[in-house]
């Protein structure tokens, strides 16, 4: 990687939805309310951040219900994973990289 | 641009988040010494019950032959198992609102599903087992089925849990090997096991 700034994602460069990324990543399927409160957000923040993220199409959504409630699933896409994996590769670099 | 130091809280932020949910950090080492505890007094009485007056390090194999014995085991065990089950649900719950978490996330969910899989299909083969008379595997198949279900779970756990899950199945595999000492075996397994690891885990992480 000659200039890793280029492998940075521009839509992962804010943390919360870095950290969004990073619990989709790791999970199967995580659901609303569980973000919520691993991330310790309103709810307002966290829906304006997954809206950016679903419009880049890294993270997918499926709407259920369980017991009359809504449940809302949210999944990381192929898509979604090879980009979070390039940022955090450019991450390391740039790290490795500034350290020398 | 911003500073390698941002970029190292970013990686810190990553790693943090994919760990806590994954892995079910409330899970409290004292729950383990307890459920030790409690299965080293339950294997207490049922000495007393089936062996006594016969050393616990003879083999005995027909002592659940006799009438009445067998229920009063079983009653034994599913005393130990719910005692266990309460005391660890109690514990785990104060050190989740100690750090300030939910007990019931969806990591705690996926944990529970991947605990019962292998406990519920062992504990209907073991009673399939006393049914059948087959009592000499209980214990052995007690132990095994316990490991496998550890191990299923530890993947939303502490690595220790993983540990305890290969002892208690080298511990079944052993007592299938050796008919007559499976009380023996048992107490080693969820009482001795149980204490040693708990205690372990609370030394690291209850802290």
């Amino acid at each position: 990687m000659k200039n890793p700034f280029e492998h940075l994602d521009k839509v992962l460069e804010h943390s919360v939805r870095l950290q969004i990324m990073s619990v989709l990543v790791a999970n199967d399927a995580y659901d609303f309310n569980s973000l919520k409160d691993i991330l310790g957000l309103t709810d307002g923040s966290i829906a304006s951040h997954i809206k950016a993220l679903e419009k880049e199409k890294y993270i997918s959504i499926s709407k259920s219900f369980i017991d009359k409630k809504p449940n809302t699933k949210y999944k990381s896409t192929e898509r979604g994973r090879t980009v979070f994996k390039k940022h955090l590769d450019a991450l390391e670099q740039l790290i490795k990289q500034q350290k020398k | 641009m911003k500073e390698v130091k941002e970029y190292e809280k970013d990686i810190a932020s990553i790693r943090n988040m994919m760990e806590r949910s994954v892995k079910f950090i409330s899970l409290s080492g004292l729950s383990g010494v307890m459920a030790g505890m409690y299965a080293l007094i339950g294997a207490a009485v049922a000495y007393f019950i089936s062996h006594y007056p016969i050393s616990p390090f003879r083999m005995r194999i027909y002592s659940v032959n006799e009438p009445g014995i067998l229920w009063k085991l079983l009653v034994i065990a599913i005393i130990v198992l719910v005692a266990s089950i309460s005391t660890g649900l109690w514990f785990s719950n104060r050190k989740a609102k100690k750090a300030n978490v939910k007990l019931w996330t969806s990591t705690s969910r996926q944990l529970v599903v991947n605990l019962a899989i292998p406990l519920v299909s062992g504990g209907l083969f073991i009673l399939i087992l006393l049914y059948t008379s087959h009592y000499g595997i209980a214990a052995p198949a007690c132990l095994l089925f316990y490991g496998l279900a550890l191990i299923q779970a530890s993947s939303n756990t502490y690595d220790e849990v993983r540990y305890l899950g290969f002892t208690e199945i080298i511990l079944g595999l052993t007592s299938a090997l050796l008919p007559g000492y499976g009380l023996l075996f048992w107490t080693l397994g969820f009482g001795v096991m149980h204490i040693i690891y708990g205690t372990m885990m609370h030394l690291k992480y209850d802290k």
